[in-house]
């Protein structure tokens, strides 16, 4: 897909599929993960991570995957914005995944929260890029305080749910002048596909391929699921119908 | 937390502090008082093999499921049952396991359990670590890999101070990203304290939920005020505490499923009313301790796991935690079947890591395995051991 990369933030990603880290059984598993589905970006949560440890799990990330730091933990703007600032101070990338959610069970992100903290961190030069409930308006506020892309749930994550808010998601992709990621419940690769397919500029996940009977082959599977449901987008997806095209039109008498 | 009214001549609210006797409303600790603990257990013993086809199978399980789950019947779907907490915990976890180990601050304690090594009346070594030796201990753990320290100690408000507490944690938190206490219960203000101090969680076992049993174990001390204790959580959540733990020690109720139905509850009323907090629960089984305590109704290993398994699918984020109480075998085959924290290289004697003195420990650890030990066999099962899941930002 090299012809049709997908810029965010000035910086160019030839995939479409980024990749979460939490749930992996082993560095080795995430790293061989990392290189059969092909992505440019996996976030990590500060929380794990440890430079001072014998194995770090950034060690798992090669070189030219760019690493986005997420705030998983918190449940304010105060504390994301804290987050994000220690993750600058350790010297890594200025590019953030915003989550603020304080519900450690549904994992469901605080709107007024994220969009405090997005305007802080995005007037601070972070690249942010905000996981978000499938809000249109929410989507278009965060678009205006600065953020590099938006991130609405398919559905609640973890989940396997798919696209369960796939009439939010189409108005979000109509409205966005920001790259639309599609960021949890995306279970299978057919859903990564119906993402892509509607026309989210590319979708993240973490649940489906790390918990994966074999992670780095469902990688690869999600890395041809990505790439089938872009091409098809970008080919022009015929409208669905209820029934036949009438070869015979009924106004032709009109012409 | 809407609060319940401010005393005359108080400016601070006290709703949470009301004692002896009785918890204050709105309280996980409240609610779990208004549960209707012997209908469900009722429910457990009328339990058909219907029931537990229904309540295998329910999207959202009730206590009403929980209950069934752990009925003799459920008992012969033992395998289903594991599958299914294999599944959800597999799901909402991954493949982690969370490694943390305690760090025994002091064995001194004035108040009489019958259960327990540190217990006033036991003729035993006591010992109080100062907080350079708590530093010296909690560096021979951090060198080990841990980045998630429990402080535990016993029962002496002059000798375990709150003062003292809040030193020992501003002393570790520079050097341990994530610190849980579990110390005798507190007020809403010292919770604060620690918290402030760098403290992330609080661990606060009820031991049992019999309140007649409870007094019977308790036979002296601050300890003996069930409602005090029963709505610690709540106060820790209201100062701010990020991670709740509660549990009982499996062995003291002659009906291990009436105690379960009790956690169980507990947890859910936590997790309901302190929507913010990860609540775990621990449900430790009696060991041999000082004192020459055996066990007076021990749970097997098949009902352990069968209340674990049903604990996991009533509530599917819920931290179950595992200790070194456990033997190896068993712990490692729990591995996958709902279990989410367990400690390792575990001393349970003040001073045990970094300068060991045969200080009394609180009771025979059945999993003597070093650290590195347990994290090599959770890899080889599979699971990724994870030593770090904390960074405050406070």
């Amino acid at each position: 897909m090299s012809d049709d990369p997908l810029v965010i933030a000035g910086r160019t990603f030839s995939s479409r599929l980024f990749l979460g880290t939490g749930k992996f059984p082993s560095a080795q598993s995430l790293r061989d993960t990392i290189g059969s589905c092909g992505t440019g970006m996996v976030t990590v949560a500060l929380r794990r991570v440890d430079p001072t440890a014998d194995e770090d799990i950034l060690d798992a990330l090669p070189p030219g995957v760019l690493l986005l730091t997420n705030t998983s933990g918190a449940v304010d703007a105060d504390e994301a914005v804290r987050l994000a600032r220690l993750a600058r101070a350790a010297d890594l990338p200025d590019w953030i995944k915003l989550e603020v959610t304080p519900d450690p069970r549904y994992l469901l992100p605080d709107p007024v929260e994220t969009l405090k903290a997005a305007e802080v961190l995005c007037a601070e030069g972070f690249t942010v890029l905000p996981y978000v409930n499938a809000d249109p308006v929410l989507c278009k506020r965060l678009e205006e305080v600065g953020c590099a892309t938006v991130m609405p749930l398919g559905s609640w994550i973890g989940s396997n749910q798919g696209l369960r808010t796939r009439a939010a998601l189409e108005i979000i992709v109509e409205q966005s002048l920001v790259p639309v990621v599609v960021d949890a419940g995306i279970g299978a690769p057919s859903q990564a596909a119906e993402a892509l397919e509607l026309g989210a500029d590319a979708v993240l996940v973490n649940t489906a391929i790390g918990t994966a009977g074999d992670p780095p082959a469902m990688g690869a599977a999600f890395r041809l699921a990505v790439e089938a449901g872009r091409r098809a987008f970008v080919a022009g997806l015929p409208a669905t119908r209820t029934g036949a095209e009438a070869s015979s039109p009924l106004t032709g008498f009109l012409s | 937390m809407t609060f319940l009214g401010t005393p005359p001549g108080s400016a601070v609210p006290v709703a949470l502090e009301r004692r002896p006797g009785g918890v204050p409303e709105g309280t996980a600790a409240a609610d779990l008082l208004a549960t209707d603990l012997a209908g469900l257990r009722a429910r457990t013993a009328t339990a058909t093999a219907v029931d537990v086809d229904r309540a295998l199978r329910a999207a959202r399980p009730t206590l009403e499921d929980f209950a069934i789950l752990l009925s003799p019947p459920a008992g012969q779907r033992l395998e289903e049952l594991a599958r299914r907490a294999s599944e959800i915990t597999l799901r909402r976890f991954g493949r982690t396991i969370h490694l943390f180990a305690p760090l025994y601050l002091s064995n001194e304690c004035v108040s009489e359990c019958t259960y327990c090594g540190f217990s006033a009346g036991n003729e035993i070594a006591r010992r109080t670590l100062s907080p350079r030796e708590v530093t010296a201990e909690a560096r021979a753990l951090t060198v080990q890999g841990f980045r998630h320290l429990l402080l535990v100690a016993g029962e002496h408000a002059r000798i375990v101070s709150k003062d003292y507490l809040v030193d020992c944690v501003r002393a570790l938190a520079p050097e341990v990203p994530s610190l849980s206490v579990e110390v005798q219960v507190w007020d809403t203000e010292t919770y604060r304290r620690l918290v402030e101090a760098g403290a992330d969680g609080l661990v606060v076992y009820q031991e049992t939920y019999d309140r007649d049993l409870y007094s019977g174990v308790h036979t002296r001390g601050k300890k003996r005020n069930y409602d005090w204790r029963l709505a610690g959580p709540d106060r820790g959540a209201e100062a701010g505490m990020r991670r709740l733990g509660v549990g009982a020690l499996l062995g003291l109720h002659p009906d291990w499923r009436t105690e379960a139905l009790a956690v169980a509850a507990h947890a859910r009323a936590l997790v309901r009313r302190w929507w913010r907090c990860e609540v775990s629960v621990s449900l430790p089984r009696l060991r041999p301790a000082a004192g020459d305590v055996t066990p007076a109704h021990p749970v097997d290993d098949r009902s352990f796991v069968q209340l674990l398994c049903a604990l996991r699918l009533l509530l599917p984020d819920l931290g179950l935690v595992l200790s070194t109480r456990e033997a190896p075998a068993l712990r490692d085959a729990l591995l996958g079947l709902g279990v989410t924290h367990m400690s390792a290289g575990s001393s349970t004697e003040p001073g045990g890591y970094a300068a060991p003195d045969g200080a009394e420990p609180q009771f025979e650890v059945a999993d003597t395995r070093a650290a590195v030990d347990v994290a090599a066999v959770v890899r080889s099962a599979g699971f990724d051991p994870v030593w770090k899941d904390w960074q405050r930002a406070r």
